[in-house]
This record gives C-alpha cells, sequence and structure tokens, in this order.
C-alpha cells in the first residue's frame, strides 16, 4: 500500500501559500526510499551476520556453563572468616560473570539477529475508526432501556434504595477501617524522649558484655573526653520500639573547661560535662564527629556545625535550632543521671513543633 | 608434712598463714592486672638529654619551660604517650602553619623520640607509652572491635578507617598503616581535633579490640568485591553513575541504531 493511495485524495495535499510565506499544508513527502542492508544484498555479509549472532548465542551458552561450574567448583567454606571472604569474592565474582555473559548474549543476539537478518521492509497500516454506526449505537442503547424497564429499578424505590444503602456502605466503610490502620496517630511522641528526672547516662550497651550498659562517674571523664551514652534501661524488654527510642534518646556526652561554657550551657553542665543530643535538628544524622580544640560538633550528613561554647548555637549548615540539651547532675552514688528530661524536641523540626 | 603439723599450733602460725595468703593475693592480683607501668624506664641520663632536644627543637612556641603560650598548648602533664605520638608520627615539630599539622617522616631516631618523652613525662604525670601487650592486637576481639570502631571512632575516621574530613580544612586521617601504638597513643592522649578516650571510657581491652579490628580491616580480603578505596558511597556512586550508566547508554544507542 503506498502512502498516496492511503490518503485517498491524491494532489489535495498542494501547497497554497499563507500570508506568513510558509505554505499552509505540506504535501506528504510519503516514505523515504528503502535502503537495504549489507546482508540483504551480499550473501556473504549474510553469512557473517548469521556468524556473529551464533557468537553471541554461543557466548551465552559459555556463560551459563561458567555459572553452574563456578556455583558448584568454588567452595565458599574456610576455616576463618579472611578465608571464606577470599572464597565469597572469587565465588561471587565468577558467578557475576557467568550470568552476565549468559543474559547479555541471548539479548544482545536476539537484537543483533533482528537487525541485519530480519526483514526490515517499512510497512503502514492504517487505524480503523473508533466510532461505531449509528445503527449501533442505537441498539447498545436500546438494550440499555429494555434492561432498565425490565428490571423495573424506577417502579420499585425500596429494592433501588436497599441496593443503595448495601453499596455505599461497602464502599466507604472499608476504606475508612482500613485508612484507620495506617496509625495509630504519632500523639507527642516527637515531642518526648526516654530521658527522665533521675535516669542515669551509660555506655552504648551494644559494646558491653553484660548489656546492660555502664554508668559514668564524671570522673571517668577527662578533658576532652567524650562518650556517646543512652538513658539506662532503654534496651530493657519491657520497652515496646527500643530502636525508635534510641534514635531520639542518644545523647553525646563531653567534658571541657568549665570556664569555656557560656551562662546558659553551664547551667545544664556538671563541672564541665555537658550533654547534648546526638540528633541533628536538621534531618535527624548523628552528630558525632567532635572537635576538641574548637569545641565544634560537626554533622557528617550536610555538615551543619554547632558550638558547644555557645550552647550548641549552629555556626554553619542548613540546620535551625541548637542541638537540645540535657540537664545533668549525679545522684547520691555519684553516678551521672539526668536532671530533667529534655526540654525541648530532640531530633529534626516537625510541622506541630511547639 | 609431721613437722608442720606439729608448728600449727606456734604462737606465729597465725601471722605466717596471713602473711602466705597476702603474698599470693598479691602475686596472683598482679600476673592477671595488665601492666599499666612506664614501658620503658626512664633514667635520668634520658631526661637530661631529652631536654637538650627539647631547647633545640620545641621550646621555641612551647616555651623554655614546656609551658606554652598563646595558641601554643603547654607540655606540662600530657605524658610520654603525647610525644611519642606527635614527634613518632612526625607531626611535631611542626613544619608550617596550617588547619592541621599533617603526618610526616618522623626526623628523630627512636631513642630521641625516647628521651624527648622521658623528659616531658617529667614535667608531670600523663599517660604512659603503652606496652606491647597493650597493643597486642592477637589479644582483641575483632567483631567487638568493630562494634566499638563504630559507636566512637567512624564517625570520623570512616567504618574502615580510611579517615574523612572535618571543618575548615581539619581532617580525621587515614588509619592504613599507622602503628597499634600510635593508635593507641592517639586515643589516650587525643591529639589536635580528635577527642580523648581514657581507659575508663574505653577499658583498655576494648582498645586493643579497637586495634585488631584496624589490623583485620588491612589484611582481610574485602567479600564484595573491588573496595574502590573503601571510602564509602562517594566512590561507589561515581563508578556507578559514570560506568554504568555509560554501559547502559551505550546498549540504548546500539538498539535505537539501524544495522548498515
Amino acid at each position: 500500500m503506498s502512502i498516496d493511495q492511503s490518503h485517498g485524495h491524491p494532489g489535495s495535499d498542494v501547497a497554497t501559500t499563507s500570508e506568513g510565506g510558509l505554505p499552509e499544508r505540506f504535501e506528504n513527502p510519503g516514505l523515504e526510499p528503502h535502503r537495504h542492508r549489507m546482508a540483504d544484498v551480499d550473501p556473504k555479509a549474510a553469512k557473517r551476520a548469521e556468524r556473529q549472532v551464533a557468537a553471541l548465542f554461543g557466548l551465552s551458552t559459555l556463560g551459563t556453563i561458567l555459572f553452574v561450574v563456578a556455583y558448584y567448583a568454588v567452595s565458599i567454606e574456610g576455616d576463618s572468616w579472611a578465608e571464606i571472604a577470599r572464597q565469597l569474592r572469587i565465588s561471587t565474582t565468577l558467578l557475576g560473570i557467568g550470568l552476565a555473559l549468559a543474559t547479555f548474549g541471548v539479548g544482545a543476539g536476539a537484537v543483533h539477529w533482528a537487525k541485519t537478518l530480519m526483514p526490515d521492509e517499512e510497512r503502514i497500516e492504517l487505524r480503523h475508526p473508533m466510532r461505531g454506526t449509528d445503527e449501533d449505537r442505537d441498539a447498545a442503547l436500546d438494550i440499555l432501556r429494555e434492561g432498565s424497564a425490565e428490571a423495573g429499578i424506577g417502579r420499585r424505590p425500596l429494592i433501588r434504595n436497599s441496593l443503595l444503602g448495601a453499596l455505599v456502605p461497602l464502599t466507604v466503610g472499608p476504606a475508612i477501617v482500613l485508612l484507620r490502620d495506617t496509625g495509630p496517630l504519632p500523639g507527642n511522641d516527637l515531642s518526648t524522649t526516654f530521658w527522665k528526672q533521675g535516669l542515669a547516662l551509660v555506655h552504648d550497651p551494644i559494646t558491653d558484655p553484660e548489656g546492660l550498659g555502664r554508668k559514668i562517674k564524671p570522673e571517668d571523664l577527662t578533658i576532652g573526653s567524650v562518650v556517646h551514652v543512652l538513658p539506662e534501661g532503654i534496651q530493657a524488654e519491657e520497652v515496646e520500639h527500643p530502636l525508635d527510642e534510641i534514635a531520639k534518646a542518644a545523647v553525646l556526652l563531653i567534658r571541657l573547661n568549665p570556664d569555656d561554657l557560656d551562662e546558659v550551657s553551664r547551667a545544664g553542665a556538671y563541672e564541665g560535662i555537658v550533654a547534648y543530643s546526638k540528633i541533628c535538628t536538621h534531618m535527624g544524622c548523628p552528630v558525632a564527629l567532635y572537635e576538641q580544640q574548637t569545641h565544634h560538633l560537626l554533622c557528617p550528613c550536610h555538615q551543619s556545625t554547632f558550638d558547644l561554647k555557645q550552647n550548641c548555637k549552629v555556626i554553619f549548615g542548613p540546620a535551625k535550632r541548637p542541638l537540645p540539651q540535657l540537664a545533668i547532675t549525679v545522684d547520691d552514688a555519684g553516678y551521672l543521671v539526668a536532671k530533667s528530661p529534655f526540654t525541648e524536641a530532640a531530633g529534626p523540626s516537625f510541622w506541630e513543633r511547639g | 608434712m609431721t613437722a608442720l603439723a606439729a608448728r600449727r599450733r606456734h604462737p606465729l602460725a597465725a601471722a605466717a598463714i596471713v602473711l602466705l595468703g597476702l603474698l599470693v593475693t598479691g602475686v596472683a592480683y598482679a600476673a592477671v592486672t595488665p601492666g599499666r607501668a612506664q614501658a620503658t624506664t626512664a633514667s635520668a641520663d634520658d631526661v637530661a638529654a631529652g631536654k637538650k632536644l627539647f631547647l633545640a627543637n620545641c621550646s621555641t612556641c612551647h616555651g623554655l619551660n614546656a609551658e606554652g603560650r598563646n595558641e601554643f598548648p603547654s607540655l606540662i602533664g600530657v605524658g610520654a604517650a603525647a610525644v611519642d605520638f606527635q614527634v613518632g608520627t612526625g607531626r611535631m615539630p611542626l613544619q608550617a602553619t596550617g588547619p592541621q599539622a599533617p603526618k610526616v617522616v618522623n626526623k628523630f631516631s627512636e631513642e630521641e623520640v625516647k628521651q624527648l618523652a622521658a623528659y616531658v613525662a617529667s614535667l608531670g604525670p600523663g599517660p604512659a607509652v603503652p606496652s606491647a601487650e597493650d597493643v597486642d592486637a592477637s589479644k582483641g576481639d575483632v567483631s567487638k572491635g568493630s562494634l566499638i570502631f563504630r559507636t566512637n571512632c567512624a564517625m570520623c575516621h570512616n567504618f574502615n578507617g580510611k579517615g574523612g574530613a572535618l571543618t575548615q580544612g581539619k581532617y580525621a586521617p587515614n588509619l592504613e598503616g599507622v602503628t597499634p601504638t600510635h593508635v593507641y597513643e592517639a586515643m589516650v592522649t587525643g591529639p589536635q581535633s580528635m577527642p580523648v578516650f581514657n581507659d575508663s571510657t574505653i577499658t583498655p581491652q576494648e582498645k586493643r579490640d579497637i586495634i585488631a579490628y584496624l589490623q583485620a580491616v588491612e589484611t582481610d580480603t574485602p567479600p564484595g568485591g573491588v573496595s574502590l578505596g573503601a571510602i564509602g558511597p562517594v566512590s561507589e556512586g561515581l563508578v556507578a553513575w559514570a560506568v554504568g550508566l555509560s554501559l547502559l547508554v551505550g546498549c540504548a544507542v546500539w538498539l535505537g541504531a539501524k544495522a548498515s
């Protein structure tokens, strides 16, 4: 089918010049003349393309064989972790190369086959009109009207209304119930942490043999010391979501010369030991890069910098609020404890933050 | 045995038993407690020689009596460990002012470093150079060390100890190839921007665990293949985007091209 026939009105596309100097309509140029490929005209080239496709499929077969052989031949067992790691590395590399060759070979072979050897003459298929004939449309409407009349939905309002009464709850009811399951609403979870007055500051239990976390005495810290601390009992079994709690309650305990602190931070400090939330007020990364000489705390994610000398004021970066301070003191046994919970929300800002 | 049994009611027997008990307890306690004493005993000659070296090399900044001035810290009470670290890694004497003293080749002999350390240690009590046992990686637990390292060190030094940037040109150095002694000394003295991790915040055993972890990171084959410098998402992302995406774009171009 030629392009001229398809339009049905040969010659009607003759350009008529409009005011702008451009023709109002362009004549349909039709398709470019078909250009034959090497493999179409030269049997030698076709043979070569055939061999190339076969080689790519063969490569895929070799890849599969490599994969299967590597899977069984390379043991990933060993006496030491170092040896296992070495074996694992060899195994993963070979399995990966094998699978890559196997899948890429099949794909590339198929594409090469289609591009060089399969027919590539241009063809045109016209779209059918979408609209049905007027008779068909009328007939369909008649069927609908007839069905409605036979069902008597207009004559029997009780049935209609009770059906509505069944369908509306069926769609709306489950939607409400299921949406409710995405809750509960966070309540004041974002504003509060695990810290309570009198709760001891302990080392992170993860590195502790007993899993309890050692309590800390003021004399354990020398000037320049930093400890990552958590509230005592945060990993106890009755705590419902310990990881959520740790993510909010992690605190950095630092000792510096009391003269370096300003009035505000000294009020919550104990003999130069200060505790600040470790959670960045920008996006909640752990702010733990403490520079001992400048007393700056740097957040590794977006370089927000907080100055310990000025109650953790933001001196650089995208954070908007200082890190909240945890006021600390010592209990009767001489261990560091929280003097009060955080007085403001720890962690990143949120909409309802008061 | 009978002679001993016959004398068991002797007036001095109780005293002898108590003395024996104390002796056994003392010896046993000394045997199980790790040695905290000076690793090398400094003689008066060392101190005198160290003072000479100090006056010639350090006193311009730190003062004739190591009292410090302005931004140059006093060295009284910093201990032998600080000297062994700073001079042993070539950071001191400072070669040029800058955000941070870099690690360079140490110009002093081992003996001279020892003498300098002895002199500074004689000025006031401070952390001593750790003993060979303190830094023995074979006595450390690698997996525990990795936990401690990740909690306390990885924020600056990276998970694999490859170091990282701090503010205003300062940086946490790469720990690859740093001797265990220097790692230990850095923890107890807190050089430059680094905080102090004394024996209460990270116990000597935990310090050994960290050293064992650092050695394991250096010597073990990473199971994940090419480590790309092990500096995390930066180099991995670069390779993924530059190499991986180019390959994909290349494939797409090939798919769209007509065969000749």
